[in-house]
């Protein structure tokens, strides 16, 4: 394989826990639910999935349980926006903190700890007969064929269902939409929940795939990179897919110019993800700012039956 | 509500900045009493005269960690050496892990010193924020592993990484096939250039033709990062992979692909039992345990101290199941050779990456030229940042 066949695996696998935890902000938001727990969420998922993989082994239990685990997280989030109506941003600002800080604290027996952890590889003949890509889709492991389902479904539901209809109608105006005999609240539980469950995937990724050692804060701003994803993806899987994979690949690429020998430093090349993450908010805004936003148009706010928004 | 998504842009901003400015420090660190339930009396052997005398008051000891104990490596190893003071001594050490580097190091430094007798720091950054608290409490001992700032209550010691580095170098220059080997370093700091030099001029020694690829993480302990660093590498077709890292996550990604693996700091074949070779291991109970005898006999004094293989403070690991008996016979001479001071790390001709001649032929460096070194020799692939 050449060069530019191994960087764009090693983007797909640095992109990959951005995307689940983009999708998941995507579901959450697309509801009128702002998620900023994603952090915590994220390490919630991945502490969670390597206590459980050092206790029992099993791959498949581990993926379970951090779902779970994050769907607690999204639980409380949903309660405190949709029932008690809290400010959002603070709620997942607060889940952020409390999820840093609880899976440091879960995380102290198996700290360093290195799992021995393989993830299996879809073997797919026919699809590695193809030239160059056929190199690149052999080396993909269960949880990128995952993410790429995902990307898919979720497309498919959010724009070509009658459920995602009624979700993007929830996002844009509760109102009409419980005039309509929509069930706003329970939508936005199960949305929120939903999402909260593919960021603790991701973080479930990261242990698993990523690095097989549980390390308090290793998500390392993952999280906040991923909020700022859903906006640049325009609460678009599709776009989404592209968004993380352009970040993965940014995060590849720091070592490789290291190589290259052009006297960049290494610090500026960690920084680029960073960077470029401001730089393209920056053009998006600009140039929507004649355009309606394609965000939800509820999003932020609680709703209230019969008040006035 | 038009311009939520302006607002939550700016938020997540921010807090992407403010985790940027705090990096590491997500989490504060949580001072904790280390747990007495685990002695190994094995690791005492040779210290044995080291015992309590009665009358006189035991100090009270810190130390203060980069990352954790379970790394399985840098931190590990300390805190081995933390373990084996404990017992010898029959006190309890305070244990302060992740700190960062930073100012937070300084914060935890001087609330240590208010209650402590000596401090062992056990990371290079931590040499300013030791050097502040160390003028302001004149009465507390510091011990500052890897640095180079001393002070009548601040000493400094270090193992002598390049001895082991060259041993290493010799197996990766014998296993190796197409002559490329990757070296994953942390950062460009005199420990572990000098390392990776003495890697390179090894491996050179037994094969000419040999090309070692550079890589800095600029991170002692971060699995993730390290491991991305390790596949860049092995992605370009490396066959030995070094990496100059707390964690096994380098040797780890190098048994996926069935390539040669060094790590670093404490025996890691568990990690990669297949394709380990050796690395670099660090000892420092018995120091640890001279050092607090010293003070409790109130001779201790300002000193930088120096470990080599002679003095036990480095060594090699255990060889890998399937390192040829070849390679572990010239790899053991070579260490016999350094052991009685027949073969010097450094002996000239030495050239830098330019080619020009840094160590003349006839010439070593010594330990005081090794400490200074601040380029990387010929054969080298990468940079250092200036």
């Amino acid at each position: 394989m050449d060069f530019y066949s191994y960087l764009i695996i090693a983007s797909i696998s640095s992109g990959t826990p951005l995307l689940f935890a983009v999708l998941g902000g995507i579901l959450s938001e697309r509801s009128g639910v702002i998620f900023l727990g994603t952090e915590g969420t994220m390490l919630i998922g991945a502490v969670v999935s390597c206590l459980t993989f050092a206790g029992t082994g099993s791959m498949l239990l581990s993926v379970l349980a951090s779902l779970a685990a994050a769907g607690g997280i999204g639980l409380a989030h949903a309660f405190l926006c949709v029932t008690l109506r809290a400010n959002q941003i603070v709620s997942g600002l607060a889940l952020t903190l409390f999820g840093t800080g609880l899976s440091a604290y879960l995380g102290k027996p198996v700290a360093g700890a290195a799992l021995a952890v393989t993830v299996p590889r879809l073997s797919m003949p026919w699809l590695e007969k193809i030239p160059f890509a056929g190199a690149i889709f052999s080396n993909l492991d269960v949880f990128i064929w995952i993410s790429f389902g995902l990307v898919a479904v979720l497309y498919l539901y959010i724009y070509k269902t009658s459920w995602g209809l009624h979700l993007r109608a929830i996002g844009d105006s509760p109102a009409t939409s419980d005039a309509m005999g929509l069930r706003v609240g329970l939508t936005r539980y199960l949305h929120v929940i939903g999402g909260a469950m593919l960021m603790g995937l991701a973080g479930c990724y990261l242990i698993m795939v990523y690095s097989p050692n549980w390390m308090e804060g290793m998500t390392s701003g993952r999280g906040w990179i991923a909020i700022a994803l859903i906006i640049l993806a325009a609460w678009n899987p599709l776009y989404a897919l592209g968004g993380a994979y352009l970040f993965g690949g940014l995060d590849a690429l720091g070592f490789r110019l290291q190589l290259m020998e052009i006297g960049i430093p290494s610090y500026f090349l960690k920084m680029l993800p960073y960077l470029v993450t401001i730089v393209v908010l920056m053009i998006v805004g600009w140039r929507g700012r004649h355009v309606p936003s394609p965000e939800p148009k509820s999003l932020g706010s609680a709703y209230v039956r019969e008040q006035r928004s | 509500m038009k311009n939520v998504s302006k607002k939550i842009a700016a938020v997540a901003l921010s807090l992407m900045m403010l985790f940027i400015a705090a990096c590491s420090q997500a989490s504060a660190p949580a001072a904790s009493t280390s747990p007495s339930s685990s002695p190994s009396p094995s690791e005492e052997a040779g210290v044995g005269e080291a015992s309590p005398e009665a009358g006189k008051e035991l100090p009270k000891v810190a130390f203060v960690y980069i990352g954790v104990p379970g790394d399985g490596g840098w931190t590990y190893e300390h805190d081995k050496g933390r373990q084996m003071v404990e017992d010898t001594f029959g006190i309890k050490a305070t244990v302060v892990e992740n700190v960062p580097e930073g100012p937070d190091a300084e914060r935890v430094f001087e609330e240590l010193a208010r209650e402590n007798d000596i401090i062992f720091g056990t990371s290079f950054g931590y040499m300013d924020a030791m050097v502040n608290v160390a003028g302001k409490y004149p009465d507390v001992k510091f011990m500052h592993a890897t640095g180079y700032k001393t002070l009548p209550n601040l000493a400094t010691y270090q193992g002598k990484g390049y001895q082991p580095g060259y041993l290493a170098g010799l197996a990766a220059g014998k296993l190796t096939k197409n002559n490329k080997i990757g070296y994953v370093g942390a950062f460009p700091i005199p420990e572990v250039i000098y390392t990776i030099n003495a890697f390179t001029l090894a491996a050179q020694s037994v094969n000419p033709d040999v090309e070692v690829s550079v890589i800095w993480s600029n991170t002692w302990f971060d699995p993730a990062t390290e491991r991305q660093a390790a596949i860049t590498l092995l992605d370009q077709g490396v066959d030995v992979l070094a990496n100059y890292q707390d964690s096994p996550a380098g040797i780890q990604a190098a048994q996926e692909r069935g390539v040669w693996g060094m790590g670093n700091d404490s025996d890691m074949n568990r990690y990669a039992p297949e394709t380990y070779v050796t690395n670099p291991v660090l000892n420092w109970g018995p120091y640890y345990v001279e050092v607090i005898q010293d003070l409790i006999d109130g001779v201790w004094e300002s000193h930088s101290y120096y470990g080599g293989l002679k003095e036990s403070m480095v060594d090699l690991a255990p060889f890998g199941k399937n390192v040829p008996q070849e390679v572990q016979e010239l790899v053991n001479s070579a260490k016999t050779d350094i052991l009685e001071e027949k073969l010097q790390v450094f002996a000239g001709p030495v050239y830098d990456q330019a080619g020009e001649l840094k160590v003349a032929e006839g010439d070593y460096l010594k330990q005081e030229d090794i400490l200074m070194m601040d380029y990387f020799v010929k054969g080298i692939k990468g940079t250092i940042p200036k």
